[in-house]
């Protein structure tokens, strides 16, 4: 099956800087796909070459099996919904959204029809009169999509869409973004550097470092078995445990990564064995159905989450660790 | 104490504006008063009598009608050279990273900032080194020299104002090259491109110096008006003619500052 988008060692250097540095990548038709890393990681470039933007520096990138570079972006059947919405300020609601079908021809009125539909699809029917300039943060992000999805493109590109909208708007416009990707089957590529929304959001995520891809995979794999360090700090929430504590605690030496979910806290002088350690609980928030302990077992901070049922400790109890065998995830970092 | 300077400080600056005021603005009203005055040799205070009879002679006088008809010309097509050169920089100088772009930009600016006259014997030499004829051609070019600072201007504030990222959007939603700057950069530099082009007009109208330097035997309007001053027949048409430049510089003066005045916001850069 041909990929929607597809990376062959591609690299994009700004002088020295290497943004996207032999990037090798596959994105299925109809897949939800999420690029997350940190700022200057290279996730937007690779973006923006999907866009046409940005022409690779080398390598190869095809767009449903078409060779990619040196088309520009107004030749690719592939619409991007911007950071800042970049809607026109000059032109009304209606006008925006129609654009993308007014530039190919299209008949007046045939444009208009389509682009209420678009504006009915996010919402927002009975807006076609006004500016952009009166419209709220989220209103705007439903136009940017609907002025985006006209055009019915092959691949949607969104560039950290939810990024200006506020807590309560983000987790919903998460939810809307999802319910309308499963709806159209378009390509969605998703650029965020926040974790916990690539992971609730996508099917797949791409975790990029330096220009690098670290790991792609299923959030539940990215989650669950981090391939790096990094990848496991930047997902966050894991404990990623140094070699030196691992052996002493009869586990491999190797960098190692223990949701705090895996562990189980006993009271002291319960059989410490082995895979257990003793440890002095340094604070205690209680959330509801889970409580969060975080312990300090030799100089290591350890996170622990256990069910709020499993009995009082305080500040300062000496508490022992215990984990299954495999409950732990080696990583590939050198010791 | 604070209240008591606080009340005098003002009444001695309200003073000295007043006086500043009409240091600037009576030599004016004298220019209107003597347009209607019945004396022609001299200027006498008051005047003897009043009379609209300069307006007619200055109807009359095709000398005056080839200085204006000169003056339009040039400074319509300095004013376009500068609207399509002063543009195309702007574009290249906030869109552009470039090795040296600081530097360029400044180069742009500098002929409004050097003297005239330098710029005059400048285009002179330059002119004379290359075989070129003075003619309508070289006030043409002389007058562009300024004018483009002021288009550049305008319009390189109004791009950095403008959001990048409009034009990426219009080229993703399908627009090429052509079709972004007619939808969507022109819409929103054009009342730039138009104070700019209006001031341009107005500062190459009442040009006088650089124009002395480059042009041949052609008068502009305000050539003709210093030439008049020396030999005195009809003096009062001066003053005609110098009221209706007054007229066609202030008028879109003012109305470039109200275009400009409004438009605080970044177009596209709200969130």
């Amino acid at each position: 099956m041909t990929s929607a988008v597809s990376f062959q060692h591609v690299s994009r250097h700004f002088g020295p800087v290497r943004a996207v540095d032999d990037v090798v990548l596959d994105i299925a038709p109809g897949e939800f796909f999420a690029m997350l890393g940190p700022s200057g990681s290279g996730k937007t470039t690779c973006l923006r070459l999907i866009a046409g933007f940005e022409q690779p520096t080398s390598g190869h990138i095809e767009i449903f099996g078409e060779t990619a570079e040196g088309l520009p972006p107004y030749r690719r059947n592939v619409n991007t919904v911007f950071q800042d919405y970049a809607l026109f300020p000059h032109m009304n609601i209606l006008d925006n959204v129609a654009y993308g079908l007014m530039v190919k021809g299209v008949a007046r009125q045939a444009r208009q029809t389509k682009a209420l539909e678009a504006l009915d699809l996010v919402e927002l029917k009975g807006f076609e009169a006004r500016r952009p300039s009166q419209l709220s943060g989220g209103q705007r992000q439903r136009v940017a999509l609907a002025r985006a999805l006209v055009n019915e493109p092959k691949v949607l590109l969104l560039d950290e869409p939810l990024g200006a909208l506020d807590l309560k708007l983000r987790e919903q416009m998460q939810v809307e973004l999802k319910t309308l990707q499963r709806n159209l089957g378009i390509t969605f590529v998703f650029v965020t550097h926040d974790q916990s929304e690539a992971l609730s959001m996508a099917d797949r995520v791409a975790i990029f470092n330096n220009g690098k891809i670290i790991q792609v995979g299923a959030p539940k794999d990215i989650y669950e078995r981090p391939r790096t360090r990094f990848v496991a700090d930047f997902v966050g929430s894991s404990n990623v445990l140094p070699p030196d504590f691992m052996q002493r605690t009869g586990g491999p030496g190797k960098w190692v990564s223990l949701r705090p979910e895996k562990i189980t806290i006993t009271a002291r002088g319960m059989t410490p064995g082995s895979h257990a350690v003793e440890a002095t609980v340094t604070s205690v928030h209680y959330q509801g159905a889970v409580t969060r302990v975080n312990a300090e077992a030799a100089g290591q901070a350890i996170a622990v989450s256990a069910p709020s049922s499993f009995g009082a400790v305080n500040i300062g109890d000496t508490v022992t660790l215990q984990w299954p065998a495999d409950a732990f995830h080696a990583m590939e970092d050198e010791a | 104490m604070r209240s008591e300077r606080g009340q005098r400080a003002p009444r001695a600056l309200s003073l000295a504006a007043i006086a500043g005021l009409l240091f600037l603005h009576v030599p004016l009203l004298l220019i209107f008063l003597y347009a209607f005055t019945t004396e022609e040799k001299s200027y006498q205070f008051p005047p003897p009598g009043l009379t609209l009879k300069w307006f007619g002679a200055a109807w009359e006088r095709q000398d005056i009608w080839n200085a204006l008809w000169l003056s339009v010309k040039v400074a319509s097509i300095a004013t376009a050279v500068a609207l399509v050169l002063g543009t195309c920089a702007a574009a290249a100088v906030s869109r552009a990273r470039f090795f040296g772009r600081d530097y360029i930009s400044l180069l742009f600016i500098l002929p409004i900032a050097l003297p005239g006259i330098i710029t005059g014997i400048a285009l002179r030499s330059a002119f004379n080194i290359m075989d070129f004829d003075f003619s309508f051609w070289t006030i043409v070019l002389g007058h562009a020299t300024f004018c483009i600072v002021v288009v550049y201007n305008n319009a390189l504030a109004r791009f950095r104002r403008t959001a990048g990222s409009l034009i990426e959007a219009s080229m993703d939603l399908g627009a090429d090259g052509f079709q972004t700057f007619r939808y969507v950069v022109l819409p929103n530099i054009g009342s730039a491109l138009l104070a700019g082009g209006m001031l341009a007009f107005a500062l190459s109208f009442d040009e006088v110096i650089v124009t002395t330097f480059t042009a041949g035997q052609q008068a502009t309007l305000p050539i003709w008006m210093l030439t008049e001053l020396i030999r005195p027949r009809q003096r009062p048409v001066t003053n005609v003619v110098a009221i209706f430049v007054i007229a066609v510089t202030f008028i879109p003066i003012l109305f470039a500052y109200y275009l400009t005045r409004d438009g605080e916001h970044v177009a596209g850069g709200g969130k």
